[in-house]
Order: C-alpha cells, then sequence, then structure tokens
C-alpha cells in the first residue's frame, strides 16, 4: 500500500486518499499492547511513536546509502566497545611473550601489544577488530556515496542546506576519527601516520611547532599521545558524531525525505511507504545484510594485520605506507605538491608543499561543498522549497560541476597510490606523478565539458522519447513500397518524469546605473550574478510544453496519405496492441525537428 | 601385526604415509643433493672453465679481464658471492640495458655447475664475499630478531612483509617472497644496484641468518586474519572496499528496493 503525507490541507491527491484506511488497528494487542499502555499512560509516549511510525518514507536504493552509512556507525560503535575491553592505551613498554613466535622477546608499546593480544589471543578477538576496521572504511564510502547522491539530485536545496551542512561536519569528523583509530595500535603504520600529523603540525607558520609540543606533550613521539588519541577516539569523536547524526536525522523527520519526480509526487507531499511496519521490516532487514556482508569480509580478508608491521619504532618506517583509503586524497595532495613550496624566508622555514596538502586542503574543500547551496540559491534567484529531487541531467551545469569535484578528487586519491602503481605496472614513480600532476588541472575541466554534454544530450533524447514516442523497432510497408517505424507514445506516468523539471534561464544584469545616471550600490554584485547564471544555463533543454506535444501528435499524423495507412498496418501487425502512430522516415525529422526549440535558446547564446 | 592392520583404516593413517614419504623423500634429497661450491675450494680446472664461461657469455659488457667496460662495472673484487647472485637470480648475463637488471622469472641461464665456475674465475680476479655457507642461509635463526633488523634495516624499500616497494625513476626492491636463503644472504653482502651493502661490518652474519628466518617465516605461516591482498598496505583495502565491499552493499539495497511491498 502507498501512502500519501500531505503537508498542507485542500490538495487534491485528498481525492486520491479517499479510501485509505488510517484507523487505528482494533483488537486489544494483547500482552505487548498491555505494556505499551502501560507505558503511554505514564509517559504519553504512544503520540510522538505514532507520529513515527505514521512518517513516509520513498523508496529508491540510492536513499539506502545513508542507511548503510548509520548501520556501519552503529557496527563500528559495538565492535569498537568490544575491543576497549582489551586495549590498553598506555605507551608504556614491556617485553612480549605471547604466542605470536615472530614478535617473542620484543620490546613494545602496551597499546601495540594488547592489539596483538585482541588479535591473535583474545577469542573472537581479530574478527571483531576487522569487523571494526572494514565497517569504518565501509562506514565513510557510504558517507560519500551518500553525499554524491545528496548534491547531484539537489536534494541540498532549501529547506535543506542545514543538514546538508550537518552533514559535512559529520563527513569530516568522520575523516579525523578514522586516521586516530589507524594511529592508536602504535604499529610501524600507524606511528608513521602519527609522525606525519606531527609534521603537518609543523608546517604551520610560526604557531606550528607550538600546537605540536602542545598535543604531544613534548616531542615526538612522547608518551601522551596514544591515551589522548584514545580519548578523542572513543570519547570525544564518537560523542560528537552521535550528536550530530541525531540531529541528521531529526532534520530528515522534519523536512521529510525528497522524493524523485514521477506521477502524483510535488513539492507538498510524500509518496512512499510508512515507517511502521513496511519500512521498519525492510530497513531492519537491511541492517542484518550490512552487518552480515561486513562481517563476512572480515572473516575473509585481513585488513591492518598490525602483528605483520609489527611495533613502532621512530628509526622505522615501511615500503607502501600510506593512510587508509579516505585520508587517500590528503596524501595524494601532498605526494603531488611541488618541492619548491619550501623555501627559506627571514630565516624560517616555510613548509607550504606541505602545509597546502596537509592542512588547508580539507578546510578549504569543505568550505566549498558547504557555500555550494546558497551560491546556486543566488545564481538562480530560486529561493523556494524543494521536496522533489532534480535528476542529474536536468542540471547539466551543477551534475557537471559535482563530476568535475570528484574528478579532482580521484586524481588526488590516485596519487596516493602511485607506489604501488609503479610496483604493479611497472613504471617509472616519477613518471606516474607528473602525469597526475597534469591531470589534476586537467581533467576536471575535461570532466566538466563532457559531462555537460552528455546531460545535454540526454535530455534531448527525454524530449525525442517524449515527442516521438518509443521506436518499437516494428518496420511497416506501405502500398507504395515505403517503410516506416512504428513509434509507441509513452504513457502518461512515463511522460510525467520526463517532463516535469524546470530549466532555469540566464539573467540578465539589471541597468547599472538609474536614470539620474547614478551607479547601483549592487552593480558589481549583480554583474556577477548575470555572469554565473550565464555560465550555469546558457546551455539548456527546456523540458516539453503541452503545446509542444500536441503540435507533435498532430504532425505526426497530419500526412494526410499516411493516416489511414498507418491504422490499417498496425491493425494488420498486431491488432489493437497500441494505439501508436506513424513517423515517416527522413521527411520527420525535416518536418517537426525535436530541437527546434533548444536550437532557438542555443542561438541565444 | 593384526592390530596394525586393523588401525589401516584409522583416518590419522594416510596422514602418517605421508608424512613418511616426505621425511624419506626430503631425507634422500638432502644427501644427495650437489653442494654450493665454495670459493675457497675452487679447483684450478673450475677457474679455467669460468674463464671461458666469462669470454664467451660477459666480456662482451665486462670486458676481457672482467675489469669492466662502458657499459658495465668491474668486476674485480666483486667476490663470488656477487656473481653467484646475479648469475644465479638470472640478471645476469644482462639481456638489455635498461633501467634495473630484474631477476628472470624463466631461472638462470647457467646450470650450477656452470654458475660456481663463473664465480670462481671472478674470486680468483681478487678477494670478495664468498658464498656464504648453508647454515647461515637455511632458517633456524631468532625469527624475532631478524623482523627487528628487518624493519629498521629493509622494510623502507621492500616493505614490511618482504613484498616490494618503488624507488624513484621506475627502480623498485622486489618482492623477496620467492628468493633462497643463499641469494638473500648474497644480496644483503653485495648490494646489487640501488640496494646498500650490509657486510659484516655493518650486519653480523648471525643477524643474516635472523633476518632470512623472518622472511621465510614470512612465507610460510598462515594467514591470520584472511586472505592477505597481496600485504601491500592500506591501498589494496581501500580498493576492496570501493569495489566488492560497496558493490554487495549496494547490489543489496537495489534488491530491496526492487522488492516493493
Ligand atoms: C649486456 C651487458 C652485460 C652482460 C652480457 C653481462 N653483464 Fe654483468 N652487469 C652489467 C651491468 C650494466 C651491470 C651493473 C648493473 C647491475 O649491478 O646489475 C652488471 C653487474 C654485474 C655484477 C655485479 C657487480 C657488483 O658490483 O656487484 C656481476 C657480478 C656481473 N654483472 C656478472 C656478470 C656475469 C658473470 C656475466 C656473464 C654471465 C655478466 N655479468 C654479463 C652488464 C652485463
Ligand atoms: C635502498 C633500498 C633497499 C634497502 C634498504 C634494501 N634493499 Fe634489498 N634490494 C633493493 C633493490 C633496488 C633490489 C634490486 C636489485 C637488483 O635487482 O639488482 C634489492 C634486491 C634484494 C634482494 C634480491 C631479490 C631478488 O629478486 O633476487 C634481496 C634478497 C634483498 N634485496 C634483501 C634485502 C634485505 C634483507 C635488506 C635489509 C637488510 C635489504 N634488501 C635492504 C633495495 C633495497
Ligand atoms: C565513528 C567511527 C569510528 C571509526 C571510523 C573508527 C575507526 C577505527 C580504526 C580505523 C581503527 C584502527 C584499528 C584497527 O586497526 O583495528 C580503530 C581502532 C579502535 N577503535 Fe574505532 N572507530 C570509530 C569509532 C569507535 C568507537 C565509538 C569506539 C569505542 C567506543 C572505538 C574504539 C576503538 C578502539 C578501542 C580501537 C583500538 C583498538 C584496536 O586497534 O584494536 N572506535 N577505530
Amino acid at each position: 500500500m502507498t501512502t500519501l503525507n500531505e503537508d498542507t490541507s485542500g490538495r487534491s491527491a485528498d481525492a486520491l486518499r479517499a479510501d485509505d484506511t488510517t484507523e487505528a488497528p482494533t483488537g486489544n494487542g494483547g500482552a505487548i499492547g498491555g505494556v505499551a499502555n502501560w507505558v503511554d499512560e505514564r509517559t504519553g509516549a504512544a503520540k510522538g511513536v505514532r507520529f513515527l511510525m505514521k512518517k513516509v518514507f520513498p523508496d529508491h536504493w540510492s536513499f539506502m546509502l545513508g542507511e548503510i552509512a548509520m548501520y556501519s556507525l552503529i557496527i563500528v560503535l559495538i565492535t569498537g566497545t568490544f575491543l576497549t575491553f582489551w586495549f590498553v592505551p598506555s605507551m608504556s613498554e614491556s617485553v612480549y611473550n605471547g604466542p605470536y613466535v615472530p614478535l617473542r622477546g620484543i620490546t613494545m608499546s602496551d597499546a601495540f601489544k594488547s592489539t596483538v593480544d585482541i588479535s591473535l589471543d583474545v577469542r573472537g578477538g581479530l574478527l571483531i577488530r576487522q569487523i571494526h576496521h572494514w565497517s569504518a572504511l565501509i562506514f565513510i564510502v557510504a558517507i560519500m556515496l551518500h553525499m554524491f547522491r545528496v548534491f547531484f539530485t539537489g536534494a541540498f536545496r532549501k529547506p535543506r542546506e542545514i543538514n546538508w551542512i550537518i552533514g559535512l561536519v559529520l563527513s569530516m569528523l568522520v575523516l579525523v576519527e578514522g586516521f586516530i583509530g589507524y594511529s592508536l595500535p602504535d604499529d610501524v603504520l600507524s606511528g608513521t601516520g602519527v609522525r606525519a600529523a606531527q609534521g603537518f603540525m609543523l608546517s604551520i607558520p610560526i604557531v606550528g611547532s607550538y600546537i605540536a609540543y602542545f598535543l604531544f606533550g613534548g616531542g615526538f613521539p612522547g608518551t601522551a599521545i596514544i591515551p589522548r588519541f584514545f580519548t578523542i577516539h572513543v570519547l570525544l569523536l564518537p560523542a560528537i558524531i552521535v550528536g550530530l547524526f541525531t540531529a541528521h536525522i531529526i532534520l530528515v523527520m522534519v523536512h521529510k525525505h525528497t522524493q524523485y519526480p514521477g506521477p502524483g509526487k510535488t513539492d507538498k507531499n510524500v509518496v512512499g511507504f510508512p515507517l511502521m511496519p513496511v519500512y521498519t521490516a525492510k530497513a531492519g532487514g537491511f541492517f542484518f545484510v550490512v552487518f552480515g556482508v561486513t562481517a563476512l569480509i572480515a572473516g575473509l580478508v585481513t585488513i591492518d594485520p598490525i602483528w605483520m608491521y609489527g611495533p613502532y619504532e621512530p628509526t622505522m618506517i615501511t615500503a607502501g605506507s600510506q593512510p587508509d583509503w579516505f585520508m587517500g586524497f590528503a596524501d595524494g595532495a601532498l605526494r603531488l605538491l611541488p618541492g619548491f613550496l619550501e623555501f627559506t624566508l627571514l630565516g624560517h622555514t616555510w613548509s607550504f608543499n606541505v602545509m597546502l596538502g596537509a592542512i588547508l586542503l580539507i578546510p578549504i574543500l569543505w568550505t566549498l561543498m558547504g557555500v555550494y547551496p546558497f551560491v546556486e540559491s543566488w545564481v538562480t534567484g530560486d529561493k523556494r522549497e524543494h521536496h522533489v529531487l532534480d535528476r542529474p541531467r536536468n542540471v547539466p551545469t551543477r551534475t557537471g560541476l559535482g563530476m568535475a569535484a570528484i574528478a579532482f578528487y580521484a586524481v588526488l586519491f590516485g596519487a596516493a597510490g602511485n607506489d604501488i602503481i609503479a610496483i604493479k605496472l611497472h613504471l617509472s614513480i616519477d613518471d606516474i606523478t607528473n602525469t597526475l600532476r597534469i591531470m589534476l588541472v586537467a581533467a576536471p575541466v575535461i570532466v566538466f565539458w563532457v559531462t555537460k554534454r552528455v546531460c545535454l544530450s540526454l535530455q534531448r533524447k527525454d524530449r525525442d522519447l517524449v515527442l516521438h514516442g518509443k521506436e518499437t523497432g516494428r518496420i511497416v510497408r506501405t502500398a507504395e513500397g515505403r517503410f516506416f517505424e512504428a513509434h509507441e507514445p509513452l504513457d502518461e506516468y512515463e511522460r510525467w518524469r520526463l517532463v516535469s523539471f524546470e530549466a532555469h534561464r540566464p539573467i540578465a544584469a539589471p541597468a547599472e546605473t538609474d536614470e539620474n545616471g547614478v551607479r547601483s550600490k549592487t552593480a558589481s554584485a549583480d554583474r556577477t550574478r548575470a555572469r554565473l547564471s550565464q555560465f550555469f544555463f546558457n546551455d539548456r533543454i527546456e523540458p516539453v510544453t503541452p503545446l509542444e506535444l500536441a503540435a507533435a501528435h498532430h504532425d505526426g499524423q497530419a500526412d494526410e496519405a499516411l493516416a489511414p495507412l498507418e491504422a490499417a498496418a498496425l491493425e494488420d501487425a498486431h491488432p489493437g496492441e497500441f494505439g501508436g502512430h506513424l513517423h515517416g522516415g527522413a521527411e520527420e525529422i525535416e518536418e517537426h525537428n525535436a530541437y527546434a526549440h533548444q536550437q532557438g535558446s542555443d542561438d541565444d547564446a | 601385526m593384526s592390530s596394525l592392520a586393523a588401525r589401516r583404516r584409522h583416518p590419522a593413517a594416510l596422514v602418517i604415509v605421508l608424512l613418511f614419504g616426505l621425511i624419506v623423500t626430503g631425507g634422500l634429497y638432502a644427501a644427495l643433493a650437489p653442494k654450493n661450491a665454495d670459493a675457497a675450494t675452487s679447483s684450478s680446472s673450475d677457474i679455467a672453465a669460468g674463464k671461458q664461461l666469462f669470454l664467451s657469455n660477459c666480456a662482451t659488457c665486462h670486458g676481457v679481464n672482467a675489469t669492466g667496460g662502458n657499459e658495465a662495472p668491474d668486476l674485480v673484487g666483486v667476490g663470488a658471492a656477487a656473481v653467484d647472485f646475479q648469475v644465479g637470480t638470472g640478471r645476469m648475463p644482462l639481456a638489455a640495458p635498461g633501467i634495473q637488471a630484474e631477476a628472470d622469472t624463466n631461472g638462470p641461464q647457467f646450470d650450477n655447475k656452470q654458475i660456481s665456475q663463473l664465480a670462481a674465475y671472478v674470486a680468483s680476479l681478487g678477494p670478495g664475499p664468498g658464498i656464504p655457507a648453508s647454515d647461515l642461509t637455511s632458517g633456524g635463526g631468532d625469527i624475532a630478531k631478524g623482523g627487528e633488523l628487518f624493519r629498521v634495516n629493509c622494510a623502507m624499500c621492500h616493505n614490511f612483509a618482504g613484498s616490494g616497494g618503488a624507488l624513484t625513476r621506475g627502480k623498485f626492491a622486489p618482492s623477496l617472497m620467492d628468493v633462497s636463503g643463499k641469494h638473500m644472504y648474497e644480496a644483503m653482502e653485495t648490494g646489487p644496484q640501488s640496494m646498500p651493502v650490509f657486510n659484516n661490518t655493518n650486519m653480523s652474519p648471525t643477524d643474516k641468518k635472523d633476518i632470512i628466518s623472518f622472511l621465510q617465516n614470512t612465507k610460510d605461516e598462515p594467514n591470520q586474519g584472511g586472505a592477505n591482498l597481496g600485504n601491500l598496505g592500506p591501498v589494496p583495502e581501500g580498493l576492496f572496499v570501493w569495489t566488492i565491499g560497496i558493490g554487495l552493499l549496494i547490489g543489496a539495497a537495489v534488491w530491496l528496493g526492487r522488492k516493493a511491498a
């Protein structure tokens, strides 16, 4: 059963709901009902629960990316708690005498030793550790894909800008949380990571060494960093993350979920399944799928074999030292930044080659993402609420910008693996790095252009479909021996999806001076805005209007000579199977040009 | 007798028979296998035969007196260990000049006898490291100490598990998983190409033995955590999570999405 949650009163959809049942289920509910009643009479919880249970969620696989993230967060919290039972966050040293021979007799920190014990001594410990780590990686993949979904469908538009920003903060905190987790076991890889992090702090001009000194409680490595990281990793950041996550979900409830365009879906309703029972059953099932898949991976594939990396000493490093994937882009930036950015001036060394990638990159990228919704709404001048999503092709410039950003990220990400690429493909690491430097600049531009063109072509295809219907692949021969392909018109539902969007038009800058020749205060802002608007909307394909549709249909049947033939042929071939009309090969394209409208707008450019 | 016959079908019987067979063949092989020639004990006939081989296979690059040429280094004083390593791993004779002489996956071009003759010849030109005694190269050392030495001295190029790593300009430190103990020892002693030399003053023979034991153990030890993805660190883990990991989950999401109520 599909339910509609109406936001405002007096909409025609009320008619659709007329025969929906809305009464609470009857019957006394048995034992559970009794307990629920008891609780309700004392807390009044039923009202809230009923409200929640009747919430409607639209269904689409891409809406489940956020759910994968949510479930992974839960898995990470559960398994992390298990790990705290054995993990000893201390840099005190002792000699290992456990069962793993290749480490026996080696002096190591308690942090490392306890992680080896969890892995090789505690029953089920390795599985839990591997679930924790795999789940952390899956968590962040899911967050990122969820973010892409939100971006490309325009779900960040009013009223959801705040939630977009909460999501961004969450994604940044999660990176830090993951990085700190990776640093806790004090193996060679994590020690290298912590060393690098200290170097990043040192690269900050003037205050860098103070910050590093403060955080490490002295020089590197000292004994303070692991206990401090532990508190941050299991207490501070999880608390903030869970808090923000709760706010995120509450806002989803408040705003209601967005939906993809489709018949009956408007900015005023939500079409989907009620939370209880359908959605909850599905979502609950999905939790177990996510847990199951994660556990399966963790059971079969090693992650972070710290007993092989060995305990960290500042003299050690291994080839193939990389951060976990989610920090890869920042590591890649470090690998690509040219060395000349480090120089000596005024008796100080300025390490911009490190600072740009390690300290500034993340804040810059996140700020750009944070302001995007506001820039877009300023450019479009669109201050309305949006609850129906955009199909990415219908907003070519946004989609292009998003893909360009992904390309930029992907190049940085690839650069973090330059050494592995070099040994696996037998290439020179220097050539790879230089190629990636060029690609870092070129790829976003190329990807932007290609994506935008692909979107415009897809939109043209949609127009074509709406105006001329689907090709059936059925060739019909007329009495004179001419051949035609039968076209089947789209049904209304399909057509709705393809035509219900708006194409913004570029706005012109208002006159800079008023009638008295006084320059307007906002003149330069207006000009920027007009220019951006040109950039965004100059190339566009407008949705098919009802008029155009009618014209196209009429045109299709205009050929008097053909009309009866058409009908006869259709009846002959597949009597009554479809009420299509025919389009006649070559003439057709000239007569009613599907792109006429769009060409007009291109000419404006 | 009858009790033995009765246990013939015991599940362990097969294992015991197999073990017995393995021990017998292993023991026989150890007794009969050709022993490594030691440079010190090589005869003058070996040296002469080695010189002959050298002239026909190596002299074009290394010069008729092995004193080097434009293309190749002087071999006087590199010792039998260098020849045994370079020829034994198939690096020499060099097929074509390149970034780095690579071990030949098809194995060496010469048999053990010819290699020892070549080694004897080069060793006769000037004193250099000899071929290591087999008790130093066949394991049995302190694995834990070897691991620590490996992490301090070798892991930065060869990776923590000896899986190999990249160096500049297309050079690379190869994977050590399929290298024999003897060649490991010789590589440390002679420091081929970009690799530093770990001679007996830097690193004692027992230390080398420990490192070899560690590497052999790394190769043989079971993968505690499941498939090891090549022991290359976080990059393959990231690839895995972005392909199979999230792929499975999205697959499940699409499937569930289809199962509309
Ligand atoms: C195509 C030219 C070429 C041929 C043929 C050749 N080599 Fe070499 N050899 C080189 C080059 C170049 C190097 C230096 C690079 C290296 O160390 O791998 C070298 C290095 C060596 C070294 C290492 C020297 C050191 O300092 O440790 C030894 C030993 C050696 N060759 C032995 C031989 C022997 C024995 C043969 C004949 C079976 C041979 N080479 C054939 C080019 C050649
Ligand atoms: C500076 C980087 C570097 C360090 C440090 C280093 N190696 Fe190497 N190693 C190399 C390179 C490069 C080669 C390949 C040389 C060649 O192909 O001739 C190599 C080759 C080897 C080989 C021969 C592999 C084969 O395929 O035959 C062994 C064995 C080896 N190294 C062991 C070690 C050990 C053990 C240590 C530590 C004691 C060590 N290496 C330290 C760079 C290094
Ligand atoms: C928000 C998400 C979290 C992420 C992304 C994350 C990530 C990680 C990672 C990558 C490691 C490396 C450890 C390893 O190699 O096993 C780690 C270790 C650890 N995590 Fe988390 N974690 C998160 C939340 C938590 C929480 C909430 C707790 C506890 C309540 C926790 C407890 C631990 C402990 C104790 C360790 C170190 C023990 C060990 O390595 O075995 N984590 N974490």
